[in-house]
């Protein structure tokens, strides 16, 4: 009920105190929503808050160098990027998405699911395909000599993918599929109304497009904008590879040259300030979007797309046909290139173990996350109090951190954990326990459930957000409890959402690499650690098997989540 | 919808606990290898361990926290051996106190004192030199010594893969205890200027870089070259590797930096008796040369022959400066690419 005084009135100021006694009946009445949200925070939080302690730990002799030679440049380099891949990122899935919400052209139906092909592909992989395509031996070049008759580097100039441009163009073209699945969303269930009144006002697709598709979308263009920008922050490979060199980069040097982990711990508080800005805007953004939710719901039939014809029409197609070419494309024709040589390889043994481990570390994550996630937003929804919103949205930014630096302190955490309860059992029961969750699976599993809970949350948000506020009171008012009530009424509804969430944090365990190399148990190979393992000594192109596999296999459930979204099941989503 | 949710939250946890009880391996008859190599690069010489002595071995490769991890494991860590791929992670793993010294007489007597540390906390199994690949077409027959990296007669020639990886690091910190930090940072200015363009990829691709023609002198170690020479995947490889050939730079002494590769004995290693079989049989004769021609390195013990490849690059005069003198000046050389802006290439 506040949810929808709130809606209207677009402030939470009117009725002060009656809010806030029911604040304190919702609070009085959940003890165990808001147990569960303390305890799965908690655990959540624990490698970022062991990072701080580590950071606390240290003193301040890293920064006379840090601050004079090292961060003036990460940092700006790092805006940089950020800038030029939101840029990327929002210009590709806008208008991708825009063409094919409302626009029929040649092949529309097939790019509409096939834009999503990109997310399948790790941005290490995507950097180091790129730099071979674009390279003086690669394909291009080696065609414009041909075609131009050049013999040296030095008779054309040609653009550099290995500077931080070009490593703006690698991110975004293999993460502007986030940005391009949440405007689509918009596009279909929101502000077709107005815009369709704009269109009968007189108002042209363009106009319509500016002035009305555009700022009612803001809101979820920038909560996938955020998703892309913490990936591009918390990537190391890419932009290593590529010459870039941003924060992350400085806090491996300093980790690992400089053998200072608490200064690293220190450049990654610097990282999580940047983020916590990022998640402010965020939710500035999404409560914006609440505003402007209203009853769009209810719209169910379907306004008829424009037509393109001729040019326009194969414009259209082109469009969105050179994001999947690039992001999916390079990708695969320079890995598949390398695999067609190794054949055998797909069917040695190690790789059908690897393709098993990725598969189970990414159903169990995807699981957990889920669960987690649901516990947490039921929690929010139920006791509506500032600290408890506070601690879910800490709880994600996890997520903008670098891998190893995530689990790093994932892994003192749990090792304290594990060695405190051994040495209470050889003092008391005369037993050792050894290391019971430190260098298994499932300490692998937990990491990936920490890092990506981020993506689950936000998904299963925005699609609960678009429900009627009262959905499950009625349920409430019958008698119902909380939970049963949200367990038979808005499970069911959140459905889509929570598809949409297990299929992209699924994607995005199996192209996980970072934390799965340094939490994993001996002999744990998944497909990306098998990948990075070849590729640590220079040769890749023996990775391109698993590579190929890693593709695949995030590919399955990418089609599955377009048949959802082809299907155009307008209250989905 | 509730039950099977329930019933899924249960399936999940008991699929946990399965996976937390396969925990890592602590019997007998076993040996636990936490390796900064590629595991298929120690495979030969471990199955060969393996069919001397009957004992297991389990391999974890890890690039990034091997030691803190050993660190956080603590009492309980099982790592029994760590292998690394450079002379600054085996102090590093010393002075984070992961590892435990050794006095062992067939190790002692395999692997000169150079190569192993006065304490007995690691040993040198491998060396590689730190080298200049030319170009066939565009770089003369004369030497380069390492201080002609800075002459501007190489003014937009040179090209590199980052100053702050571990190989290049190496690389400075030698200089700096060669020449001082003074003349190093000159230098290093000087090597900045002179570079064709922003330092980035692996050694592999300055290769590729020479063949293209974006510059005609690269730093790179002797290892990449055999790579590229025995890929018949990728036959074109070979081309990147035949448009250059290697050049051992020098120090004023007349000597070339050489970085090793080594072992260490973990300090709470459960399989101690198996670790210290491991390492004396990694230091023996045959080992070493299974292990150098595996990675095209030159044994510890220069009077082993090295691979016919590795022979065919010319003869590695190594530097006898101590490494430890190498890894003390670790931080110092970082800091100084940071100051110098080396990474950043010759623009700004």
């Amino acid at each position: 009920m506040t949810r929808s005084a709130g809606a209207i009135g677009g402030t939470h100021g009117a009725g002060a105190g009656r809010v806030g006694d029911l604040r304190r009946a919702r609070r009085a009445s959940h003890p165990f929503a808001r147990l569960a949200t303390i305890a799965i925070s908690t655990v959540v939080l624990l490698p970022v808050a062991t990072l701080v302690a580590i950071a606390l730990s240290g003193d301040a002799s890293d920064w006379p160098h840090l601050a004079s030679a090292v961060l003036p440049g990460a940092i700006a380099t790092t805006i940089y990027l950020l800038l030029l891949v939101s840029v990327g990122t929002v210009s590709i899935g806008v208008t991708s998405a825009w063409l094919i919400v409302g626009y029929d052209f040649p092949l529309r139906r097939v790019f509409s699911w096939a834009l999503v092909l990109p997310l399948a592909v790790p941005p290490y992989l995507a950097a180091y395909a790129f730099a071979e395509f674009f390279h003086f031996t690669g394909p291009i070049q080696s065609l414009l000599r041909a075609a131009f008759g050049f013999t040296s580097i030095h008779d054309y100039w040609f653009p550099d993918i290995r500077s931080t441009p070009g490593a703006a163009v690698v991110l975004a073209c293999v993460l502007y599929p986030y940005v391009y699945l949440t405007s689509r969303v918009v596009f279909l269930l929101q502000g077709r109304n107005i815009a369709d009144v704009a269109r009968t006002l007189g108002a042209g697709p363009g106009k319509v497009f500016w002035r009305i598709l555009l700022p009612v979308a803001r809101p979820a263009i920038v909560a996938g904008t955020v998703l892309v920008l913490m990936e591009t922050i918390n990537d190391i490979g890419a932009s290593e590879y590529l010459g870039v060199r941003t924060l992350t980069f400085s806090v491996f040097s300093t980790w690992l040259n400089r053998g200072s982990l608490e200064g690293a711990a220190q450049i990654a508080m610097v990282m999580l300030a940047l983020v916590f800005v990022l998640v402010a805007v965020e939710q500035g953004a999404r409560r914006r979007q609440r505003f402007h939710t209203g009853r769009a719901t209810h719209m169910k039939a379907r306004p008829p797309r424009v037509a393109l014809y001729g040019a326009k029409g194969v414009a259209a197609t082109t469009a969105v046909a050179l994001p999947v070419l690039f992001g999916f494309g390079i990708p695969v024709y320079v890995f598949g290139a390398y695999a067609s040589r190794r054949l055998d390889r797909f069917f040695s043994p190690e790789l059908g173990t690897a393709l098993l481990n990725s598969v189970i570390t990414a159903a169990l994550t995807s699981a957990l996350t889920i669960v987690v996630a649901l516990l947490l937003l039921n929690a929010v929804r139920l006791v509506r109090t500032r600290p408890t919103d506070a601690m879910v949205r800490l709880a994600s930014i996890g997520y903008a951190l670098p891998g190893t630096i995530l689990a790093l302190g994932l892994l003192f955490a749990l090792a304290r954990f594990d060695n405190a309860v051994d040495a209470f059992a050889r003092a008391y029961l005369d037993m050792s326990t050894g290391l019971l969750l430190t260098g298994t699976s499932a300490a692998v599993v937990l990491a990936c459930t920490i890092r990506f809970v981020a993506l689950a949350e936000g998904a299963i948000r925005s699609g609960l957000e678009k429900l009627p506020a009262n959905l499950d009171e009625a349920a409430r008012s019958l008698g119902q409890s909380p939970a049963r009530s949200a367990g038979r009424v808005l499970l069911p509804v959140l459905r889509p959402a929570i598809f949409t969430a297990a299929v992209l944090v699924f994607v995005d365990t199996v192209k996980e690499l970072s934390a799965t190399l340094l939490l994993r148990p001996f002999g744990f190979n998944t497909l990306a650690t098998s990948v990075y393992e070849n590729a640590s000594r220079a040769v890749v192109e023996e990775a391109a098997p698993a590579a190929i596999l890693i593709i695949v296999t995030a590919l399955a459930p990418v089609v599955l989540l377009s048949n959802a979204l082809a299907a155009d099941k307008e209250a989905t989503l | 919808m509730r039950f099977d949710f329930v019933r899924a939250v249960l399936a999940l946890c008991s699929s946990l606990a399965v996976a937390a009880a396969a925990g890592p391996a602590a019997a007998d008859g076993v040996v636990n290898v936490y390796s900064y190599r590629q595991p298929d690069l120690i495979k030969p010489v471990l199955d060969a361990f393996t069919a001397e002595t009957g004992i297991r071995t389990e391999v974890l490769f890890l690039d990034k926290g091997l030691e803190d991890r050993i660190l956080a494991e603590g009492l309980n860590s099982p790592a029994d051996v760590i292998l690394t791929v450079d002379i600054a992670r085996l102090t590093a793993a010393k002075s984070k106190g992961v590892t435990q010294a050794l006095d062992d007489q067939t190790v002692n007597a395999n692997i000169p004192a150079e190569y192993r540390d006065p304490e007995g906390h690691w040993f040198g199994l491998t060396k590689r030199g730190r080298v200049i690949y030319a170009s066939r077409e565009r770089v003369g027959d004369e030497p380069i010594a390492y201080a002609d990296l800075a002459d501007p007669k190489w003014k937009g020639k040179i090209c590199m893969r980052s100053g702050q990886h571990d190989y290049n690091l190496g690389l400075f910190s030698a200089a700096i205890a060669h020449w001082g930090e003074a003349r190093t940072e000159e230098w290093m200015k000087g090597l900045k200027a002179n570079l064709a363009r922003k330092p980035d990829g692996g050694d592999r691709p300055q290769a590729k870089a020479i063949y293209a023609g974006e510059c005609d002198i690269a730093l790179g170690n002797t290892y990449y070259v055999g790579l590229m020479l025995t890929n018949e995947k990728e036959p074109q490889e070979k081309d990147w590797a035949n448009a250059i050939k290697v050049v051992f730079p020098t120090f004023e002494n007349g000597r070339t930096h050489v970085n090793i590769s080594g072992a260490a004995l973990a300090k709470n290693a459960p399989n101690r008796d198996n670790a210290v079989k491991l390492i004396e049989f990694l230091s023996s004769h045959d080992a070493q040369k299974i292990y150098a021609e595996q990675v095209f390195e030159y044994p510890a013990d220069s009077g082993l022959e090295p691979s016919e490849i590795v022979k065919s690059f010319g003869t590695l005069n190594a530097d006898t400066l101590p490494l430890t003198d190498i890894s003390n000046n670790r931080k110092a050389a970082s800091e100084m690419v940071d100051r110098v802006g080396l990474d950043d290439g010759p623009s700004s």
